[in-house]
C-alpha cells in the first residue's frame, strides 16, 4: 500500500469505512479517554507549527505489514503470523492475550479487547458476516481486508486467471474520496502501488527499525496539508 | 594421620529417644546453657572471633562436651519443632488476616476474568502494568533465597547453616506468588495451556522465539529445582520430626522423611547430593532473572532493548532479594522465637552483602541511565526526562533515594547492621524502591515510544492494585501456614556445625578407629586438644 500524505485530508473516512468493514466494536467515550479505541487504522495529527499560525501533518497509520514483523517472533502462541502472500496475520483463536506483541510493536497499531465487544441496535444489522467478531482478551488489528483479498484469489482461481490490479480494494481504500491510499501487488512492478513505492518520494515509516514495512508513505513536497 | 571424614561423625536425631514436642518440653535449664553459649558455639561463624580470642589469651575456650551438645540439640529441636505444634490466638489472628488478603487477589482477580481484563488500568499503549511489575519483584525476591543459600554452601560458609532453610524457604514462596501474574495477565487466562509444548493432533506448537516461552521454562525449572533444593536437606530434619512428633503428623512426617534412617550411606549420598546440586542450581537461578530480562530486553521498545539488562536484572534480583532475605528473617526470628540461633551476627553478615550488591546494581543502573542519556535517542532521552525531572521524577528520586543513597550511607556502619529495626526499615524501604525501579522499567518505558502521537499514560485501577498489594499478603501468609509444616531452621546442619566447630576449635582426631559402624553414634570425643588446628 502507498499513502500519498500530500492527498490526505485527515477527512477519518477510513477510520468509519474499516469500522463498518471489519467488525469493529465501539468501546464507548469513557474507553477511548483511556486510550483504548479498536480503531485499527487512525490519522495521527502532528503539529507543524504553532498558533497562531497553526499548521497540522496527518499520519494516517495502520499495521504496516512488516515484512520482518516484530510482533510475530515474540507471540509465544503463533498468534500473531505471516501469511504466503505477505500479510501480518492474527489468529484470534489462538490468542490468549499477553500483548507481547502489542509492546513490540513500534508501530503500537494492534488494538487489545479489553472487554466484550458489544454492538448495539442498530450496529448489529450491519455487522459483516465474512468477518469473524471477536471476542474479550485478544488482538486485534488491520489485516488489509484480508477477506476480500481472499475472496479476489478464489475468484480469479475459479477463472484460472492471476488476481488483476484494483481488483482488490480494502475498505478504507475504497472510502478515500482523496484518493490518498493506493492497494497493490507490490511483487508486481507494473502496479501502481509498486510504482509509488518506488518514487522518490516514497519512504518507510521509523525505517531505522529495519521492519521492512508494507506500506509506503509519500511525503509532501512543499504543499502542505491542515 | 587419618582424618575422620565429616560426615561420619554426624549425629543420629533418629535414633535417640523420643521426647515432648511442645516448648515447654524442654528444661528451662537446658534453653538457659543454650542462651548462655549463643555467642561462642551456638554461633557458628563465631568460630573465627573465638579463635583469634583464645590465640590472644583474651578468653579460654571452652568447647561443649558431648552432653552439653546434645543438650543443645535438645534446645534446638524443642524451640523448632515446639513451635510447629504451638497455635495460638496471635498466630490465628495473623493468618485470617493473611488468608484474607490471599482471598483478596483470587476475589479479584475472578472479576477480572469475568468483566475482562478492561477493569485493569492497562491501556495502549501501556500494554502492561502493575501485573508485569509486580511479577519481575516476585521473581526478582524469589532469586536471592536459592542463589544466597547455594553461594553460601559452595563457599562453605558456616554461618549459612540456621539461615539456609528460611532462604530456600522464601525463593519457593515468592516464585508461587511470582508464577501467578503471567496467568493473571492474560487476556484469555483459560487458554493459558497453548503456551505449554503439548502434543496435539493439528500440531501446533508455541514459539520458541518468543522469550514468553522461553519464560516460561525458565520459572518452571527454576520452581521445581528450588522445591527440591529446599526438600533434600530437609528430608533429615523431617525423619526428627517424624520421630518427636505422634498421630497424624508422624505418618506425613513419615512419608516426607523418605525411609530417613540416618545410616552412613545416606548421609554420605545427602551430602554428596547437596554438594552437586548446590552447584548446578547457581547457573539456573541466574538464568531465570537473564530470561525475565530478556522479555523486555529482546523487544524494540526503547528503554527496553538494552544489553545491559540481563545482568542489570540479575543483580537487582539479588538486591531486592536479599533486602527480603533480611526483612523475612527478622519475622520469623521474632515469630519462631529463634533470637538464639539467627543472631545480630548474621544480620550483620547479610547487611554487609545488601551493602555490595547495592553498589554493584547502582553501578548498573548508572550504566543503563549513562547509556540512554549519552546514545542521543531521542526517545531515550526523552524517557529519562520524563523519569528524572518529569511526572515520574517522585518515583525515580525515591528510588534513587532509598537504593542507592540509604543503603550506602548506612550500612558501612556496624551498630546499624546489628540493629533489627534499623535493618527492617532499611529492607522494607530498599524493596519498595526496587518495586519502583520495576515500575520504572515496564510501564515506565512503556508511556513513551518513537510517535508522539502514540505516548500514554498509566493509571493503576482498583482490581490491579489489590492484587498486587494482595500477593505481599499470600507471600505473608504462605510462610505463616507453612510454619507449622516445616521446620525453618535446618536442624542438622546447625548441629553438624556446631561439631564442626568443636572440632575446629578443638583440634583433629589423632587416630581413626576402625570405619563407624552403623549403629554408632555421635563422634568420639577429640583426644587432645589443639586450638587454631583445622579439621575439616
Amino acid at each position: 500500500m502507498a499513502i500519498d500524505l500530500d492527498l490526505c485530508s485527515a477527512c477519518q473516512a477510513c477510520v468509519v469505512a474499516c469500522y463498518a468493514e471489519n467488525n469493529i466494536a465501539t468501546v464507548g467515550e469513557e474507553q477511548i479517554q483511556k486510550d483504548r479505541g479498536l480503531h485499527w487504522i487512525r490519522i495521527e495529527r502532528y503539529w507543524k507549527t504553532e498558533w497562531p499560525q497553526p499548521r497540522a501533518l496527518f499520519l494516517p497509520l495502520l499495521c504496516q505489514h512488516c515484512d520482518r514483523a516484530p510482533c510475530e517472533s515474540v507471540c509465544p502462541v503463533f498468534a500473531s503470523v505471516h501469511s504466503d502472500d505477505g500479510l501480518n496475520l492474527q489468529v484470534y483463536n489462538r490468542c490468549f492475550g499477553t500483548r507481547y506483541c502489542a509492546n513490540n510493536c513500534p508501530y503500537k497499531v494492534r488494538v487489545f479487547n479489553w472487554f466484550k465487544g458489544e454492538f448495539p441496535e442498530p450496529v448489529n444489522a450491519q455487522l459483516n458476516p465474512d468477518v469473524t467478531v471477536r471476542g474479550v482478551g485478544i488482538m486485534e488489528k488491520c489485516t488489509f481486508c484480508v477477506q476480500r483479498i481472499r475472496r479476489a484469489r478464489q475468484q480469479a482461481r475459479a477463472e484460472g486467471r492471476e488476481v488483476l490490479e484494483g481488483e482488490v480494494v480494502p475498505a478504507c481504500v475504497q472510502t478515500c474520496p482523496t484518493g490518498a491510499l493506493t492497494f497493490g501487488d507490490l511483487n508486481d512492478p507494473n502496479s501502481l502501488a509498486a510504482r509509488l513505492a518506488a518514487s522518490d518520494r516514497a519512504y518507510h515509516l521509523l525505517e531505522f527499525l529495519d521492519t521492512e514495512p508494507s506500506i509506503s508513505y509519500l511525503k509532501g513536497l512543499g504543499a502542505e496539508s491542515g | 594421620m587419618a582424618r575422620l571424614p565429616n560426615w561420619a561423625r554426624l549425629p543420629r536425631y533418629s535414633r535417640g529417644p523420643t521426647r515432648g514436642l511442645g516448648h515447654e518440653a524442654v528444661p528451662e535449664a537446658e534453653r538457659q546453657i543454650a542462651y548462655e553459649h549463643r555467642d561462642e558455639h551456638l554461633q557458628p561463624g563465631a568460630s573465627s572471633r573465638v579463635q583469634d580470642a583464645v590465640a590472644d589469651g583474651t578468653i579460654e575456650d571452652v568447647p561443649p562436651t558431648e552432653e552439653e551438645l546434645a543438650r543443645m540439640d535438645a534446645a534446638l529441636d524443642g524451640i523448632v519443632l515446639g513451635s510447629m505444634t504451638r497455635i495460638g490466638p496471635g498466630y490465628l489472628l495473623l493468618a485470617l488476616v493473611l488468608g484474607f488478603g490471599t482471598l483478596s487477589l483470587f476475589g479479584a482477580w475472578l472479576y477480572q476474568i469475568f468483566e475482562g481484563i478492561g477493569v485493569a488500568g492497562i491501556n495502549r499503549p501501556v500494554f502492561w502494568g502493575f501485573y508485569i511489575t509486580s511479577f519481575v519483584f516476585w521473581i526478582g525476591v524469589s532469586h536471592s533465597g536459592t542463589l544466597i543459600s547455594a553461594i553460601l554452601r559452595v563457599l562453605n560458609v558456616e554461618w549459612r547453616r540456621p539461615l539456609t532453610r528460611g532462604a530456600e524457604a522464601m525463593t519457593l514462596f515468592s516464585l508461587m506468588v511470582g508464577a501467578l501474574f503471567p496467568l493473571i495477565h492474560l487476556g484469555r487466562v483459560w487458554k493459558f495451556y497453548f503456551m505449554i509444548p503439548y502434543p496435539n493432533v493439528r500440531e501446533l506448537w508455541p514459539n520458541f522465539h518468543s522469550a514468553l516461552v522461553w519464560d516460561l521454562v525458565a520459572i518452571l525449572t527454576y520452581m521445581t529445582s528450588s522445591a527440591l533444593f529446599l526438600f533434600m536437606p530437609m528430608i533429615p530434619d523431617m525423619a526428627t520430626a517424624r520421630d518427636r512428633t505422634t498421630g497424624i503428623r508422624r505418618r506425613i512426617y513419615g512419608v516426607l522423611a523418605l525411609g530417613w534412617r540416618g545410616s552412613q550411606q545416606q548421609w554420605h549420598r545427602l551430602h554428596l547430593a547437596m554438594k552437586v546440586y548446590t552447584i548446578v542450581i547457581i547457573p539456573v537461578a541466574v538464568s531465570v532473572h537473564s530470561i525475565v530480562s530478556w522479555d523486555f530486553a529482546m523487544t524494540t521498545n526503547e528503554g527496553w532493548h538494552s544489553t545491559i539488562f540481563a545482568p542489570y536484572f540479575v543483580i537487582g534480583a539479588i538486591y531486592s532479594g536479599v533486602a527480603a532475605l533480611i526483612t523475612v528473617l527478622i519475622f520469623v526470628r521474632r515469630g519462631l522465637g529463634l533470637q538464639n540461633y539467627i543472631t545480630k551476627f548474621h544480620f550483620d553478615r547479610l547487611g554487609l552483602i545488601l551493602l555490595a550488591v547495592s553498589v554493584i546494581w547502582f553501578y548498573m543502573f548508572f550504566a543503563q541511565t549513562l547509556t540512554n542519556w549519552y546514545g542521543g535517542n531521542p526517545v531515550d532521552r526523552e524517557l529519562e526526562h520524563l523519569h528524572i525531572f518529569g511526572a515520574m521524577a517522585p518515583l525515580w528520586w525515591f528510588m534513587v533515594v532509598v537504593n542507592v543513597l540509604l543503603p550506602f550511607f548506612t550500612l558501612w556502619f556496624k551498630r546499624v547492621r546489628r540493629s533489627l529495626p534499623t535493618m527492617l526499615v532499611i529492607t522494607l524501604l530498599i524493596n519498595m524502591g526496587m518495586w519502583i525501579e520495576r515500575f520504572l522499567i515496564v510501564v515506565g518505558s512503556n508511556v513513551r515510544n518513537h510517535l508522539p502521537f502514540d505516548w500514554g499514560d498509566y493509571t493503576p485501577a482498583l482490581p490491579e492494585i489489590i492484587i498486587a498489594a494482595a500477593t505481599f499478603a499470600m507471600f505473608a501468609f504462605l510462610y505463616v501456614a507453612l510454619s507449622k509444616a516445616l521446620p525453618f531452621v535446618s536442624l542438622w546442619e546447625v548441629k553438624e556445625g556446631w561439631r564442626l566447630d568443636k572440632w575446629r576449635t578443638q583440634g583433629i582426631v589423632e587416630e581413626e578407629t576402625e570405619p563407624v559402624e552403623e549403629p554408632q553414634g555421635v563422634s568420639p570425643p577429640p583426644s587432645e586438644n589443639r586450638p587454631g588446628e583445622v579439621l575439616a
